[in-house]
Formats: C-alpha cells, sequence, structure tokens
C-alpha cells in the first residue's frame, strides 16, 4: 500500500496497517524445470523434431500447390505444444486450439498421415478433406480443433471446460490461443465466467510476438499478458515457451492448481514463429536478423540436443531418431499426394446429422 | 538421388514468379531453415528456405529470372553421402518443368459432374414418410389451454427430466425466473447446477454452450431477445452450424439457441427485428419460429433432441397467448413440416410466427367476401417445407406470403423464388408479400403501427391476386 487512502480506511485496516502487503488469495507456486530421464528427453526430442519436420514439408507441398488456401506452420514453437501436452491424461482432458492446429494434434499422437491428407483436401484427412488446415478435430483423441476465427476458442474451451465440470468426468480443458487472440473481447468474457463458475481450465497464450504483422507492443497496452487474468482473480504464470522443460514444469503446475478445484489458470508462453503468420505472409515486419538470432540462440530442439549430447545420448540414438522422423514425413507426404479428393457426393454430406 | 529444388508458390494463385536472388551459391552446405534464395512476385518478396540438408550441387535457374514457372526445378541439393560434382554433372534430364499436380477435373467433366450432384440433391418429397407424419392426437385427448410462455416451460423441464445433459443458460434464466417468465420455476425443480444464469455476456456464453455442446452436453442457451444475439452470432454460425461439416461428419453440436424474436412493442429500433431470414440463410442451421403453443412445445421439445443446431425464434407479444395444448406424455412435433392453419381453396397465405394470426385474422374478413383462404403455418423455416406450400398453390393457384419482418431478402423473397422455379406453372397470378415498411422500426406509436403489417394490407393483396 503506497499511502493511506484516508483516515476512515486506515482505522478500517487497524492492526493490519504497517505490516508487509500479502496477496490476499492463494497464488499457485513458482513452476520448476522439469526433471526429465534421457528416454523422456529424446520422447521430446522425437515429438518435436516431428512436428519440424512436418510442417516443412507442408511448407514444401504448398509451394509445390498441392496444399491451398491458408496454411499457419508451428515451426520455431514446437516446445509449447509437446511440453504442455506430454502432462495431459488424453483420456480425460480436451484440448482445443486455433488454427495454426498441425502441432498440437501431432503432439497428441494423431496419425501424421491423415493431418497431412486433410491438408492436401482428400478424402483420407481426418476431416475427409472437407475442413482443411484450420478445421481438423478428432473427438476420439477429445481434440476439438481447429477454429479459424480468432479467440473463438476461448469460448469454446470455456464450454468444453463447463462440460468437464458438469458431468464431474475430472477432466481439464487446455485452450490455447495466441498473443492476437488476447485482445478479443470474447476472452475475458469468458474469463470471467471461468472464474465465476471454477471451471478446470488452463488458458494457454503462445507469445509468438506477432498478431500476424503486428508486434504485441504494438497492439496490448498490458504486454505482459500473463497478467491479463488478473482482474478476474486468474493467476498467470510466465514460462519460456522455447525450453520444452520449463514449458513441461508449468503444465505441472497448472495442472495441480485446476484438479485442485481452484479454477482457472493462465500461462504465457514466450515462444517465436520463425515462418511468415502464413504461407502468404513475407513477414517484412522484421529483420532476418531477428529470425536468425532466435534460431541461433533459442531453438527448442537444438537445446534439447544439446542436452542430450552433454547427457550421453549417442550421435547414432539422434541419427536414427532423425531417420525415423524423416520416413514417417515422407509417407505422410506420399500418403496425402496419392490418396484420391473426396468423392462428389461429399459435397452435400454432413450439413447435418438427421433428416428433416 | 539429388532432392530436386522447385520454384515454390508463394500463395494459391501463384502461377510463375521472379527469382530474384541466390543467398547460396555452388558448392554451399545448407540446412533445414537456410534461407536460400529471394522470391518475387509483384505482390511480395518472399524467402525461400532449404528443407533438407545438404550441399548445393547445381543452380538451375539463375538470379535475376523472370516468369520462372512454378514447379520448375531451380536447384539440386546433394543430399548428406552424395557427391555434390556428380549429382551436377547428371542432373539435366531431371531438370525439367515439373507443373504442380493438376488435381482439378476438365472443364467437361466438371460441368457433367455439377450436373449429376444437382440430380444427386434430394427431391421435395423424399424424406422419409415416417418423419412427415404428425404425431396422432387420439380421439378424446384433453387439450389444454395454455400460454405459449408455458408452453416453452413445459417443453424444457420435460427434457430436462429425461436426459441429464440438457441444461439452460442465460441472463435471468434462474433467480429472476426469466426476464419474459419463460423458465419459471426451472430453477426450483433443477437446481443452479442445471439452470444458470450468466453475466451479461452474449458472445461469451454462445461460445461457452456451443463448446459444451461440442463435448456432448445438450444446452439451451436464452439469449434475452435474439437482438442481443448478434454480439453471439459468430458462434451461432462459425462454430455451431459449420463444426459437423468442417469435421467430415465427426464432431456435433447439438444446441438450442432460443429467445423472444421480432418487434415486440414501443421498444424501438434496435430492439425490434426478425432475425429469421438471417438465420435461414446459413446451411447447417435448423431455424424453427412457431405461433401457437401446442407447436412452440412440440417444436422445442424437437429441437431439444435434435443432433443439430437449431435456431429457436420466439415471439414476446405471442408469450401471452392461449392456445389448445394436447395432454399427451411426450408431444413431440417434426422438425421441417409446415402446418395448414385453416383450409381453404382460392389463395394461400403463407407465413410463420406472429404472422399466422394476421394471416389467419385477414382470412376471416376475406371469407365474407366469398374468398376462402388456405393459411399455412410454415413453423420450420429452415428446412422450408416446400412441398405443403407448393401443394397448397397447385390447389389455389394464388400466394400471398405474409412477414412480421423486412421485404428484402427475406423469407417471403425464398418463397417467391420457389413459386418461381417450381411452382410457376401453378400460378395464376404474380406472388405478392406483405411485410413490414422497409425502415428501422420507429418508437411513435402511429408509426410503429404503420411500418408493421396489418391484417387490411393482406385482405387487399389476397383482392389483388384473385382480381378481386
Amino acid at each position: 500500500m503506497a499511502k493511506p487512502a484516508s483516515s476512515r480506511s486506515a482505522n478500517a485496516s487497524g492492526a493490519a496497517a504497517g505490516t508487509p502487503a500479502t496477496p490476499n488469495r492463494e497464488r499457485p507456486s513458482e513452476p520448476q524445470r522439469h526433471h526429465a530421464e534421457t528416454t523422456e528427453l529424446l520422447e521430446y526430442y522425437r515429438q518435436m523434431l516431428l512436428i519440424r519436420r512436418f510442417e516443412e514439408r507442408a511448407g514444401q507441398l504448398y509451394g509445390l500447390g498441392l496444399i491451398g488456401g491458408f496454411c499457419h506452420l508451428y515451426i520455431g514453437q514446437e516446445a509449447v505444444a509437446v511440453g504442455l501436452q506430454s502432462a495431459l491424461d488424453p483420456n480425460r482432458d480436451s484440448v482445443i486450439t486455433g488454427y495454426r492446429d498441425h502441432g498440437h494434434m501431432l503432439a497428441y499422437g494423431i496419425d501424421p498421415k491423415i493431418i497431412m491428407a486433410e491438408l492436401t483436401g482428400r478424402a483420407a484427412g481426418i476431416s475427409k478433406g472437407k475442413g482443411g488446415s484450420m478445421h481438423m478435430f478428432s473427438v476420439e483423441r477429445k481434440f476439438y480443433g481447429g477454429h479459424g476465427i480468432v479467440g473463438a476458442q476461448v469460448s469454446l474451451g470455456t464450454g468444453l471446460a463447463f462440460k468437464h465440470k458438469y458431468s464431474g468426468d475430472g477432466g481439464v480443458c487446455m485452450a490455447y490461443f495466441g498473443d492476437g487472440a488476447a485482445n478479443q473481447g470474447q476472452v475475458y468474457e469468458s474469463f470471467n465466467m471461468a472464474q465465476l463458475w471454477g471451471l478446470p481450465i488452463i488458458y494457454v497464450i503462445e507469445n509468438n510476438q506477432y498478431a500476424m504483422g503486428t508486434s504485441v507492443n504494438r497492439s496490448s497496452a498490458e504486454d505482459q499478458l500473463f497478467r491479463r487474468g488478473d482482474s478476474f482473480r486468474i493467476p498467470g504464470l510466465q514460462v519460456d515457451g522455447m525450453d520444452v522443460l520449463a514449458v513441461r514444469g508449468a503444465a505441472t503446475t497448472a495442472l495441480e492448481w485446476v484438479r485442485g478445484g481452484k479454477g482457472p489458470i493462465l500461462l504465457e508462453l514466450k515462444t517465436y514463429r520463425y515462418r511468415g503468420h502464413s504461407m502468404s505472409d513475407p513477414a517484412k515486419y522484421r529483420s532476418r536478423e531477428e529470425v536468425q538470432s532466435v534460431r541461433e540462440k533459442s531453438d527448442p530442439i537444438e537445446a534439447i540436443k544439446r542436452e542430450l549430447q552433454a547427457g550421453g545420448a549417442s550421435e547414432d540414438d539422434l541419427k536414427a531418431i532423425d531417420k525415423d522422423i524423416r520416413q514417417i514425413v515422407t509417407e505422410a507426404a506420399d500418403f496425402a499426394e496419392q490418396m484420391p479428393e473426396p468423392d462428389r457426393s461429399e459435397l452435400y454430406t454432413d450439413v447435418l446429422v438427421e433428416t428433416y | 538421388m539429388p532432392i530436386e529444388l522447385k520454384m515454390p508458390a508463394l500463395s494459391p494463385t501463384m502461377e510463375e514468379g521472379t527469382l530474384a536472388k541466390w543467398l547460396v551459391k555452388e558448392g554451399d552446405t545448407v540446412t533445414s531453415g537456410t534461407i536460400i534464395a529471394e522470391i518475387e512476385t509483384d505482390k511480395a518478396t518472399m524467402e525461400f528456405e532449404a528443407v533438407d540438408e545438404g550441399t548445393i550441387a547445381k543452380i538451375m535457374i539463375p538470379e535475376g529470372t523472370d516468369e520462372v514457372k512454378v514447379g520448375t526445378v531451380i536447384a539440386l541439393l546433394a543430399g548428406e553421402d552424395e557427391d555434390a560434382d556428380g549429382v551436377a554433372g547428371g542432373a539435366h534430364a531431371s531438370a525439367v518443368n515439373t507443373q504442380p499436380a493438376d488435381i482439378s477435373a476438365s472443364p467437361a467433366e466438371d460441368a457433367q459432374a455439377q450436373q449429376a450432384t444437382l440430380n444427386a440433391r434430394p427431391k421435395i418429397g423424399e424424406a422419409p414418410a415416417s418423419l412427415r407424419v404428425e404425431p396422432e392426437v387420439p380421439e378424446g385427448t384433453e387439450m389444454v389451454r395454455t400460454t405459449v410462455r408455458e408452453a416453452l416451460r413445459d417443453a424444457m423441464a420435460e427434457e430436462m427430466r429425461k436426459d441429464d445433459s440438457v441444461f439452460v443458460m442465460g441472463e435471468e434464466v434462474a433467480e429472476y425466473q426469466g426476464a419474459y417468465k419463460v423458465t419459471q420455476g426451472l430453477l426450483d425443480e433443477f437446481g443452479p447446477r442445471r439452470v444458470i444464469d450468466t453475466p451479461i455476456t452474449e458472445y461469451g456464453f454462445a461460445g461457452v454452450g456451443t463448446g459444451a455442446a461440442m463435448g456432448g452436453l445438450r444446452p439451451i442457451i436464452e439469449f434475452m431477445t435474439f437482438n442481443f444475439a448478434m454480439q453471439a452470432i459468430d458462434h451461432i454460425i462459425n462454430s455451431a452450424a459449420k463444426t459437423n461439416y468442417m469435421s467430415g461428419g465427426q464432431m456435433r453440436c447439438p444446441i438450442v439457441f432460443r429467445g423472444p424474436n421480432g418487434a415486440a412493442s414501443r421498444v424501438g429500433a434496435q430492439h425490434s427485428q426478425n432475425f429469421g431470414p438471417w438465420y435461414a440463410n446459413v446451411p447447417g442451421l435448423i431455424v424453427i419460429s412457431p405461433y401457437s403453443a401446442a407447436d412452440a412445445k412440440g417444436l422445442l421439445k424437437a429441437a431439444i433432441r435434435s443432433q443439430d443446431p437449431v435456431v429457436f425464434l420466439e415471439n414476446e407479444l405471442l408469450y401471452g397467448q392461449t392456445f389448445d395444448v394436447p395432454k399427451l406424455d411426450d408431444y413431440v412435433l417434426p422438425i421441417g413440416k409446415a402446418r395448414i392453419a385453416r383450409q381453404g381453396t382460392d389463395v394461400t397465405l403463407v407465413s410463420y410466427s406472429i404472422g399466422v394470426g394476421v394471416a389467419l385474422d385477414a382470412a376471416a374478413k376475406l371469407a365474407e367476401e366469398g374468398i376462402e383462404a388456405e393459411v399455412i403455418d410454415l413453423r420450420t423455416l429452415r428446412p422450408l417445407d416446400k412441398e405443403t406450400v407448393l401443394r397448397s398453390l397447385a390447389k389455389t393457384n394464388r400466394m400471398v406470403c405474409v412477414e412480421e419482418g423486412w421485404p428484402v431478402c427475406s423469407i417471403s423473397s425464398e418463397l417467391m423464388a420457389m413459386a418461381m422455379e417450381e411452382g410457376f406453372d401453378d400460378l395464376d397470378a404474380p406472388v405478392l408479400r406483405v411485410t413490414n415498411v422497409d425502415v428501422p422500426l420507429p418508437y411513435a406509436a402511429n408509426l410503429e403501427k404503420l411500418a408493421l403489417i396489418k391484417i387490411s394490407d393482406v385482405v387487399e393483396a389476397a383482392r389483388k391476386v384473385c382480381y378481386r
């Protein structure tokens, strides 16, 4: 307290006057960097590399005209989805995200073949080719999309959390959104209801520094986005989103909070996308040096590789993973190129579930 | 095998571009992410990154080359274990212009297929007969005088008793007992877990409801009026209506958005609007707009049970009106089926919601003049029951649409188009429409009255199509 507002309030606070300010409500503890044994580290390495190589290949297929429309790549942000989702229980927890969704699906173990086939608009795609890059879902894996309207997934995710609480299934919803979506009004409408009703949800802001071409400090009056829940009494944590183990540690803390019945929590993951906002973005709003500097100093995959090497993982082990991933991605790309487009009759299916 | 680096497309529409600059030279080693060239189109410049590791064996297209077709091999990359010189030497044969795979069919084939899909569209009367049969109200069934308000409440309560996944959410639905008292008593019976007051936050709670439906619940989202649902229309259309299609039938959204719609009384322009045509425009939605209490009950129950997202448009001025509702354990009506509210032979009046009352009153007046009007209550606006409308038109050969709403791009517009396309041979006169005046609704009592549909206008239009 800087100074008493009036003598009346000073009297009212009574004995408390002069004692140091203590938070008036509980806060989550400071997350610890996750400790992982070599096998676990190798798995994170494998998953992140799969996303990286998959996305590179998707970019390539886009360049060849096999993928159309909008295609938002996750390159650079791999540690976020891998670190967070490794902490979830896929049997009960749900995940929802925006249109930059390939990485989250791969991190949830969904078959790269049917994801890539969706990108190329083929019948074998996870949405039968009718969704595309931005609209992929796996109800079976509790992955609820895949949403193209910036910020919509925050309200929808709050609804999934409502469902977890309503049916008492013990699940938690993880709702991802970007620094751009963090300025949408419905985000705060959702924060309000989530805290009011004590919903089990982890709000994840993937702050990759740019909302399309507008940097965070050009668009956000409060650019420390982890504070955005303060007005709703939702605690926030800022996390190094380029360090998969820091991310995993934060996920553990967040899950403890939410599963402990303490309501929602907000994580801000500081990360970076190497590519443009979408494939058609030339990214002229930042310098090549800036991108190169992040790649050299903070690449999440290189970092974990160094850690693995220091921990004694053999060069052969890492090479075997690289080779394996290349094989998976090549197979996915071949599958996505070779599978047929949807049958013309599919134009009229799935508009409504029932017949009226 | 060397890896062919091909001219990338910067956008789905790009066919060719300029290879502005090489940032590597032959013999350079590249890794995934190394920027190797700059590509330009008239719209943008883009950096071209390597995806694979290796050595640049040969540059096939020199920098500064214009009009390089997408897919042209611009360089060769030798893999880790390959000899870059060897690759460069033997590579000419493969340096052909490899256009991206042409995955679209030929124009002729397209036209043919389009015709095939047109033919494949469901035709009138093809819906399964079981879905088109009105529930039998057995002879001697007791009729209970019920207001529309009570009928709606009863429908929700009955469905909530049957299915725990049904809940009601909205502003003032619980402790206040509903802004228009439609949810009266629900909190007492079902408790705060299932009857939930929200903050004033339409966009947010429409999204929360839609998300809950995606998760498997059956939410009933009440908007205090549909005027406020404009703040939430993104979730109704983009999130609820499109999900099933976008997910290839994988993800459902069984939700009901309900509340009063259309003009109330003297509440001014922002609180008086019929959104029927707006929602009826959207594939993936069911739109219901009942008139009578029995229809309100039977159709709301059907809406709650539907696997599809439903927009259920009520009318504030009808809430207090009383109708006969059959006393049956489970009175459920078919969605997508119009009701003939009055039999007639001379002219068909097609309407929905509060307009049905106007049409019925007009029909009574017309009968005094010897014109027997048939009145059709559409009840469902999407899918429209074409069959009932066209059958009536075939009988009367004359049609007037009656709609409490604006004329432009309205349900009336759709009915008139339907008559032109599929009922033209049955028409003895042009179809007319009686709608609200094409202005924001005024507050002044006299102006408001002038702007809304009137019985006399319907009578006038009916006389006109009967050439009387």
